[in-house]
């Protein structure tokens, strides 16, 4: 008789134990900006609420910045690169297909030979991360997990594109996820429309881009309108919906956390929630610009950096994006 | 069904709520986008919002035939459910 295979168990609840970012040494103003896309500061702002970005330097790589941000995240969470199971890297624009940058990361940091992979849900990516990572610690497949979220979007940028070249920017968050007393993660809400995939996209596969004999790097392009009624109105429903999940009203919530698409996107979705005024709202893409996965994490930790938000505050996450892909979860800030 | 001066006003409040815009500016004669300054993501907004309030559907390649607060009071009371 065969013995019966064995139940892999974990902690009963995960939290996110430490949360950093990175951000490129290279100020990108709005004025540097304009001429190529015939625009204005004054349009910039109004449309975005841009005032700069930030764009990284040559050595400023996707694993460079992600290593960056962890250390710092590791520090904070008090783990050690050695105590990771897991290192998930949330990203769209390491223009190396494989291996993973993940696994690059893990041994820069001496977290072999923790499992490493990278997650492509465009802005999505870091909630999907952290969801994942909740799991694993949950069910036993992992103690302690990175989540990273990175890009340089200023590759994939074309900076003549009047919908994209102002919005678009650089730069890391990384997140250490391991086991807690208290429940620190609470339900994911989740999903996709790929009916919608054309509404923010690559403009053409690599292979057809090679074809063409250009040498020009396939580039970004979203449909504003249309983009900026999904993400403001559908998803406060999801918002609702995660805070539901969550066993929690609006007026629990400390913070709202929501991917940094877009100024406007930030305002009409708080509206449609009806979140009250002492609600801390992030509000980074001001001079950090949307730099998609790396956004929400990187958002966090400058509101616990600069004391608008504290340890143990209630927040909620809500990133949306390419695909079109979301999720959102309701997590005790570090 | 909804007078046109019923559509009107509530059509000022949202406007009024979405842009800052004095809810007696907001006339049939007057543009959204010349007159009022509400620009095309305000628009978005306000169409949301009027679908909601006056249970009618505003397709996205219609909003851009609506330059008038008349355009879209019209728009509003043929098609109200």
């Amino acid at each position: 008789m065969t013995s019966p295979i064995a139940t892999a168990t974990g902690a009963q609840h995960a939290r996110i134990l430490g949360i950093a970012g990175y951000r490129p040494s290279r100020v990108v103003t709005n004025a540097e900006i304009v001429d190529q896309i015939d625009s204005s500061d004054e349009w910039i702002q109004t449309r975005s609420g841009i005032v700069e970005r930030r764009w990284a330097e040559p050595h400023e790589t996707v694993q460079f910045m992600s290593v960056q941000a962890s250390i710092d995240a590791l520090e904070r969470a008090d783990v050690r690169p050695g105590q990771l199971d897991c290192v998930v890297v949330a990203t769209v624009s390491h223009l190396m297909q494989t291996p993973a940058v993940a696994t690059l990361i893990a041994d820069e940091l001496g977290a072999n030979p923790a499992a490493a992979f990278d997650i492509s849900a465009a802005c999505a990516g870091f909630c999907h991360g952290i969801s994942l990572a909740s799991d694993m610690v949950r069910s036993g497949s992992a103690k302690h997990v990175l989540v990273i979220g990175v890009e340089r979007l200023s590759d994939i940028t074309d900076p003549t594109d009047r919908g994209t070249a102002f919005i678009f920017a650089d730069g890391a968050g990384a997140a250490v996820v391991g086991p807690s007393d208290v429940e620190g993660i609470g339900p994911v809400v989740w999903g996709a429309d790929g009916s919608k995939y054309d509404m923010i996209r690559q403009i053409e596969p690599w292979d057809a881009a090679i074809a063409s004999n250009t040498s020009v790097m396939p580039t970004l392009r979203m449909d504003g309108n249309p983009v900026f009624r999904w993400a403001s109105f559908e998803m406060a429903k999801v918002a609702r919906e995660a805070l539901d999940r969550a066993g929690m009203q609006i007026d629990d919530l400390d913070v709202f956390v929501p991917h940094q698409a877009n100024m406007r996107i930030t305002d009409a979705m708080a509206r449609a929630l009806k979140l009250p005024d002492d609600v801390v709202v992030a509000r980074d893409i001001s001079h950090q610009g949307n730099t998609s996965s790396a956004s929400i994490p990187l958002a966090a930790a400058a509101l616990l950096e600069s004391g608008e938000a504290k340890s143990g505050d209630t927040a909620l996450f809500i990133a949306f994006g390419a695909g079109l892909a979301y999720a959102a979860q309701v997590v005790m800030l570090p | 069904m909804a007078s046109t001066e019923e559509i009107r006003s509530g059509l000022a409040d949202i406007v009024n709520e979405v842009a800052g815009i004095p809810a007696d500016d907001v006339q049939l004669d007057k543009s959204f986008t010349d007159d009022l300054d509400v620009d095309s993501l305000s628009m978005v907004e306000v169409v949301v919002a009027a679908e909601e309030a006056f249970d009618v559907k505003i397709p996205d390649d219609k909003v851009k035939d609506l330059r008038t607060v008349g355009d879209a009071v019209a728009f509003i009371q043929e098609n109200q459910g």
